[in-house]
């Protein structure tokens, strides 16, 4: 049967002649990698351009259009020792990147306009003490006020458009007092400036939106840092399915290319990416990630498969059906809807400072200007003193208290092992204190292992590696991982359903069904000792042999658990699994709590007590039956193997074997919560000390000017102390 | 004092020619990958290419 894959779907026009690809690729950390990918992808002929994007992980290439295949590139790269999937732009991360470039935009303006009229204002300060002329100082301040005036409206909007959001929805946020005291502090240095005064703030003002942009940007770098990791992760997990294109040919093809009513073919070993029904073959199937049960289901002509199955033993061909049609799936994904909406309801630390800081400025400013005018001062020297406070109070450090600390710890993570997927994650994760494990997957590794390897004799066991090379069967590819094999026996035959045979040296080897390496009798012994494992024999001449095998508890998963123990934090397991499983894992691990058989509603249900009783819970999941619960947790975390939809939908997706990530998370949130806390107190603080000296009517723009600078950089240096988060965790 | 109607137009017109130079570098792509262009700088010469290749 002949395959081809068709990349067709991912290459765009980019220009005359000249046809584009994106590929992420995974492996790429330093400037060799980057000078061998580009050297190697510039060294083929008719490509135009080869460029690696270090910071998303993502080669651009470019070609004469019609000359070259994309397939060429993946190979070329794969000799070169990277794997590269092509990748999609979604228009989520579009929108992001689009966002991130306006933001630096208004930066750059916003920075321009600060240096421009600081450098006009410090003549005017001096001069202010000594013998500046009057008409000097006009022309200085009118000049500030054609450079800030524009700026400010430009650079400006991104809090002002957040303000009227928020004011339009009758709520308030942060934005609401920072463009009421710009532009107050612009309109009335403008009338002072047509009144020939001594002071005007067009300095304070731009500043302040400087100081607040850079936060902003910050903020903004994060979120798409980890999209473009996030979009990198759905690429390499290559959704593609192998489509018949004719009676007796087939094309690897992107899901996206794939349409109701077309026939999929499903090889043993391969994870199916589409919802259909089986129209040919027998196979057994793994529906773990789906329903966290670990008993293979027979699938035959009319089974459905949806979306995530693994396919153990047999071809299968499939029709595919409407994406959403499983009735699955949609229960799943109307729970998580659900869920997702009382997520939104958390509001985040930020906001709720802003809550309290916003009236609170504003009553202090209102009794500013009213005492003054008891105590017998004009309504304009009033008025003036009120927007003193309402510039000097301006939550510039308020502004880069949270975002500082997001970047650094977040940063921080990102080396732990652990990628963020929303922002104010760190604050809702450092308040958990009830983990809730998944079984499948989470606590245990998504991979097989062989569990009696030690019992064997090594030359056997390597014997039976090199023959499980030959299958395409997990069991199999088990088997040959653990033995660490490396070639492959010459002339082995697979039988479908039954096992591998060859012959070596004059003597018959198998590996497969116990009954078909004649070794039924020592099956019992086995399954007596581990009623989970999955069984399977080898032989050689007479001699038999029996291997268990099973997924494995993540390395460090026991140390894992005693470190969350010994930090006070609640822990037990809601699996999808059989009950003797779950006991299995719970007895090991030393997890008193558990429940096995629960359903995607039930979870949610056990989620729903747990909230009542006032516990916040962290749920680490990884099945598409875990997405609602994920999504109905106060916060939640996912290992990279997840589902698509469960890593869609967690808070913090984790890296690699071992499970340390979960604590080392909770350790570096809980560190940056406090830095957090630290830096709100520092600004308020700030504002305790400078209000009392606005509301006496002594500041001049020197004071605001220097006090906002001051306070903004010493909440920046207290914010890198998140970083030195590391300790040991286990 | 005359002087001023010199040197605040120099003043401004060399803070627009950063603006204007930041906006064109923003423009070229030079801040989407900034972990890359921390090590294009170090990196050694390509070795020279026969056929040039200009898009």
């Amino acid at each position: 049967m002949h395959v081809s894959r068709d990349f067709s779907h991912y290459v765009r026009t980019a220009g005359e002649g000249v046809q584009h690809i994106d590929l992420a690729v995974e492996g790429v950390h330093c400037a060799g990698c980057m000078a061998k990918i580009e050297r190697g992808l510039s060294a083929i002929p008719d490509v135009t351009l080869a460029r690696v994007n270090l910071t998303d992980r993502r080669v651009a290439l470019e070609w004469k259009a019609g000359t070259l295949d994309p397939a060429r590139f993946i190979d070329r790269l794969e000799e070169l020792g990277y794997k590269a999937y092509p990748y999609e732009t979604e228009s989520a991360e579009a929108t992001e990147v689009a966002e991130s470039r306006f933001l630096l935009r208004c930066l750059g303006v916003a920075a321009f306009a600060t240096m421009n009229v600081m450098m006009l204002s410090i003549p005017v300060w001096s001069g202010n003490v000594s013998d500046m002329l009057p008409e000097q100082r006009d022309f200085f301040h009118w000049l500030s006020a054609l450079i800030a005036l524009p700026a400010a409206a430009y650079a400006g909007q991104p809090f002002f458009r957040s303000a009227w959001r928020a004011l339009s929805a009758r709520t308030t946020n942060m934005d609401v007092p920072i463009s009421i005291g710009v532009c107050l502090a612009l309109g009335m240095s403008v009338v002072e400036t047509i009144n020939h005064a001594e002071h005007a703030y067009f300095d304070a003002a731009i500043m302040l939106l400087t100081f607040l942009l850079v936060g902003r940007v910050l903020d903004q770098n994060m979120r798409r840092r980890t999209r473009a990791v996030a979009g990198n992760l759905a690429a390499l997990k290559a959704e593609t399915a192998a489509k018949f294109v004719g009676p007796g040919e087939i094309s690897q093809v992107p899901v996206a290319a794939i349409h109701p009513g077309d026939i999929v073919l499903l090889r043993p070993g391969e994870r199916c990416a589409v919802d259909g029904t089986v129209i040919e073959g027998r196979s057994e199937i793994d529906q773990s990630l789906i329903t966290g049960e670990t008993l293979y289901v027979t699938a035959g002509q009319g089974t459905p498969v949806y979306a995530g199955s693994m396919n153990i033993s047999g071809t299968l061909r499939v029709r595919v059906s409407a994406a959403s049609e499983g009735t699955l799936l949609a229960e799943i994904t109307r729970l998580l809807d659900n869920a997702l909406q009382a997520r939104s309801r958390y509001m985040r630390l930020a906001d709720r400072a802003s809550r309290l800081y916003a009236p609170v400025v504003h009553a202090t400013a209102l009794v500013t200007i009213l005492g003054w005018v008891i105590a017998g001062a004009g309504w304009h020297d009033a008025i003036v003193t009120g927007v003193a406070v309402l510039i000097i109070t301006c939550p510039c450090a308020l502004g880069l208290a949270i975002p500082t600390v997001q970047t650094v710890a977040s940063g921080a993570m990102f080396k732990a092992g652990v990628l963020l997927n929303s922002g104010d994650a760190i604050e809702r994760l450092a308040e958990a204190d009830h983990v809730v494990f998944d079984k499948t997957g989470t606590l245990t590794l998504p991979d097989l292992e062989v569990m009696n390897a030690a019992d064997i004799a090594a030359d056997i066991f390597e014997l039976a590696g090199r023959l499980a090379l030959s299958s395409h069967h997990p069991v199999a590819a088990a088997v040959a991982q653990a033995s660490d094999a490396g070639s492959p026996i010459v002339g082995a035959v697979e039988e479908a359903g039954q096992g591998v045979r060859a012959v070596v040296d004059g003597i018959e080897i198998r590996l497969g069904r116990p009954s078909f390496c004649g070794a039924e009798t020592l099956v019992s012994d086995v399954t007596n000792l581990d009623p989970e494992a999955s069984v399977v024999a080898f032989s050689k001449g007479s001699e038999k042999f029996i291997l268990s095998v099973r997924q494995g508890l993540r390395p460090d998963a026991q140390a894992v658990i005693a470190a969350l123990k010994a930090r006070n934090i609640g822990i037990e397991i809601l699996s999808g699994d059989r009950e003797p499983a779950v006991i299995a894992a719970a007895h090991a691990l030393g997890i008193p709590e558990w429940r096995a058989g629960v359903t995607p509603a039930d979870k949610i249900a056990r989620i729903e007590v747990l909230k009542a009783r006032g516990m916040k819970v962290l749920m680490v999941g990884d099945g598409m039956n875990d997405a609602p619960s994920l999504a109905a947790a106060h916060v939640s975390m996912s290992p990279i193997s997840a589902a698509h939809l469960s890593q869609a939908t967690a808070d913090l997706v984790f890296l690699g074997r071992p499970l340390a990530p979960v604590v080392a998370a909770i350790d570096a949130s809980r560190k940056a919560l406090h830095v957090m806390r630290q830096n709100l107190w520092l600004a308020i603080g700030y504002n305790v000390l400078a209000v009392p000296v606005a509301i006496s009517g002594v500041v001049t723009p020197l004071i605001a000017a220097a006090a906002m600078s001051g306070s903004s950089i010493l909440v920046m240096l207290n914010s890198l102390r998140a970083r030195s988060a590391s300790r040991e965790i286990v | 004092m005359e002087i001023l109607v010199i040197l605040v137009p120099l003043a401004l017109m060399l803070g627009l020619a950063g603006l204007v130079a930041f906006l064109w570098s923003l423009r070229s792509g030079q801040y989407d990958d900034l972990d890359g262009a921390a090590w294009r700088a170090i990196a050694d010469d390509e070795p020279p290419q026969e056929a040039p290749a200009k898009r």
